[in-house]
């Protein structure tokens, strides 16, 4: 692959790698904590040094989150946040972010808007990928033709329970970043890295020719230190405990420092 | 039939919307249903246990009275005289033992009103299945006779708190459960929804009360019925009756959705009629949103029927016509569950009241001296609670 057929997402990890560490991408639920400090936020996780952004559109039934994103998710619809406000929120800061931007988010509010409609207002506020937990890949196509000739990718995702066999049908469309969930369970569960990781990583460091980001779980960076040095993830998303943090009250800058 | 031939899908509706995490879990299931239930083993062993222990197959029943008011015969399909009380022992049973013959040792359920979690609950104590059930916890607040029997039953009850607090939310953690549970636990789907295989599998474990009723109209009634008619809340029991009738040309099927109180804007739990196309718990079907794809609040006085979804297979029978889904108010339901109770000598549960509400309502709509086939799903023991708030008795 020559470079300019790379995502920018692709791009991102790569050249956090060059720097010689994990690329970092840091989950933040839109409207969280509250409307107009979501945009605070977002500007200091950007200025933290996040690689890549994760903004989480709020949906009523989120299947594969736990409890903190769920209940961010539910206090933000009860705010009035939509897919639409988000949008036109980052239409107005567009060029703002050095990060990469992705939406993730489950299937349902993205078909209402329409697929089309989306494609082209995700293009206009800089949106390089979406994360949709509920699409796997036969279900895919629609939208993933959809936002193709803007060249936003629709990342996928795969699971300790993925087999190689499965994660080499993935390879032929995936692009951007591979998401490795570290577990079978819900977003900000607990997580015994080394016995199941692992195994999840080599097969998928086979299956892909793209960076490989390791979610669901993650904290601190010491966490990733049981993994053999061969089988680092290239970038790491951070969701429950990021949310956590900063209803805490603190920095987001103390909770990326150490990964930095 | 126009089907397309991508897996799980009902025209353009069904599918399988999941994180990758459940799709193992979900071939497991489908291959189980492939390969184990049209085995003679499986086979002999179900309708054992559905003869002589769930005492089917259930009577069609005659009402002279309600029939000599009406015009037209009036026919019930006995789901009621089950063990359990409704049509969901069906399902339970036939899944609980595909999970048995799966080597599965434990068996999980969402239940609304709790009809589905007892039936699952008695499945798991018969076939020595472990067995938890998650509710909403509005639900076990509002349903504590339920509960008891669950618990009764050696099942453990997980009151859900997040979302609304209802059958929608329940349906959301008994996934979630199931992600990180899949190597032991088998997820006994409560009604023809979800994510494939499910809408399949529960229609084949249902389709007895089609079949069997078929049989009885041709041997009682010397034909088949005009117009066949059971309520829709996800819709298990009305793909079971409907399905079998549905290459029968001439005969007229009619789903009922829930109206809920019937005044304009109010919650209700009819999608068909008033909702759009979406997609929840798996699936691409009828749905009750707003603009922005979240999924509203349903209500109806019938909580079997509360539920802001239904079945991909009856928003295509919808969308095709061959199916007229019709939508019943609260207060018609209630005046079905009396005139039944007073005529025939059956209570008959708020959610089949809705279907014989419908029945009632179009009475003069209907071919005189015909025959009209009512799937009774369940009896009303259940409803005398909220048929009090209501009813003076």
């Amino acid at each position: 692959m020559s470079q300019t057929d790379k995502s920018r997402l692709q791009i991102a990890i790569e050249s956090a790698k060059k720097q010689g560490r994990t690329a970092l991408i840091p989950f933040i639920t839109a409207g969280f904590p509250d409307m107009d400090r979501f945009w605070e936020e977002l500007q200091a996780i950007d200025q933290a040094g996040a690689d890549i952004i994760e903004i989480g559109v709020p949906f009523s039934d989120p299947v594969a989150d736990g409890p903190v994103i769920e209940n961010a998710s539910r206090d933000a619809l009860a705010r009035g946040v939509t897919l639409a406000w988000i949008l036109d929120g980052l239409k107005q800061r567009a060029g703002q972010y050095k990060a990469q931007l992705v939406l993730m988010g489950y299937i349902n509010p993205f078909m209402q808007y329409g697929y089309e409609k989306l494609a082209k207002d995700a293009h206009q506020a800089g949106v390089a990928g979406f994360i949709i937990p509920d699409v796997i890949l036969e279900e895919s196509q629609e939208i993933r033709q959809a936002l193709a000739p803007y060249d936003i990718d629709v990342i996928t995702l795969v699971a300790p329970n993925t087999s190689l066999e499965r994660m080499k049908e993935y390879a032929q469309s995936a692009r951007g970043f591979v998401y490795v969930v570290s577990v079978l369970g819900t977003t900000g569960g607990t997580v015994d890295l080394a016995d199941s990781v692992t195994n999840t990583l080599s097969r998928a460091r086979e299956a892909f020719d793209i960076p490989l980001a390791l979610g669901f779980g993650l904290k601190e960076p010491s966490q990733l230190d049981v993994l053999p040095s061969d089988m680092r993830p290239d970038a790491a998303v951070f969701g429950s405990a990021l949310l956590r943090h900063i209803e805490e009250g603190k920095p987001v800058t103390s909770f990326l420092a150490p990964w930095l | 039939m126009n089907k397309t031939d991508k897996k799980g899908y009902f025209g353009k509706f069904g599918g399988q919307f999941v994180p990758e995490a459940l799709l193992p879990p979900l071939l497991e299931v489908e291959e189980a249903m492939e390969n184990i239930m049209p085995t003679e083993d499986y086979q002999n062993e179900l309708n054992d246990l559905l003869t002589h222990y769930v005492g089917r197959q259930s009577p069609l029943t005659f009402c002279p009275n309600l029939s000599a008011k009406l015009g037209f015969k009036l026919w019930l399909k006995r789901e009621d005289l089950l063990h359990t009380g409704a049509h969901k022992i069906n399902n339970a049973l036939g899944q609980g033992l595909l999970a048995k013959k799966m080597g599965k040792t434990h068996l999980i359920a969402e239940t609304g009103a709790g009809q589905h979690g007892v039936a699952t609950a008695t499945a798991a104590a018969r076939l020595k299945l472990r067995c938890t059930i998650f509710m909403g916890a509005e639900d076990v607040e509002r349903q504590s006779m339920n509960v008891m029997r669950m618990k009764l039953l050696g099942a453990t009850v997980i009151p859900v708190e997040s979302g609304s607090r209802t059958l929608k939310d329940a349906i959301n953690e008994t996934l979630r459960f199931w992600i990180s549970h899949q190597a032991d636990t088998f997820y006994c789907f409560g009604t023809a929804a979800g994510p494939h295989p499910f809408p399949t599998l529960v229609k084949r474990l249902q389709s007895v009360i089609g079949r069997e009723a078929r049989t009885q109209m041709l041997t009682q009634a010397g034909r088949l019925p005009d117009v066949v008619v059971a309520c829709v809340g996800g819709g298990s029991n009305a793909i079971g009756m409907l399905h079998p009738f549905v290459k029968d040309a001439d005969v007229k099927l009619v789903g009922v959705e829930a109206g809920g109180t019937g005044e304009p804007g109010c919650y209700h739990s009819a999608p068909i009629n008033l909702g759009s196309p979406g997609i929840l718990h798996g699936h691409v079907t009828m749905l009750i949103q707003d603009e922005d794809g979240q999924i509203q609040p349903s209500h109806s006085i019938s909580a079997g029927l509360d539920y802001p979804g239904v079945g991909p297979e009856h928003s295509y029978l919808a969308d095709i016509g061959r199916v007229h889904y019709g939508m019943i108010c609260d207060e018609s339901a209630l005046n079905a569950f009396r005139e039944l109770t007073l005529e025939e000598g059956i209570i008959p549960a708020l959610e089949s009241s809705h279907a014989l509400a419908w029945v009632l309502d179009h009475a003069s709509e209907l071919p005189q001296g015909g025959d009209v086939l009512v799937n009774l799903s369940g009896r009303g023991d259940k409803d005398l609670g909220i048929v009090k708030q209501y009813i003076q008795f």
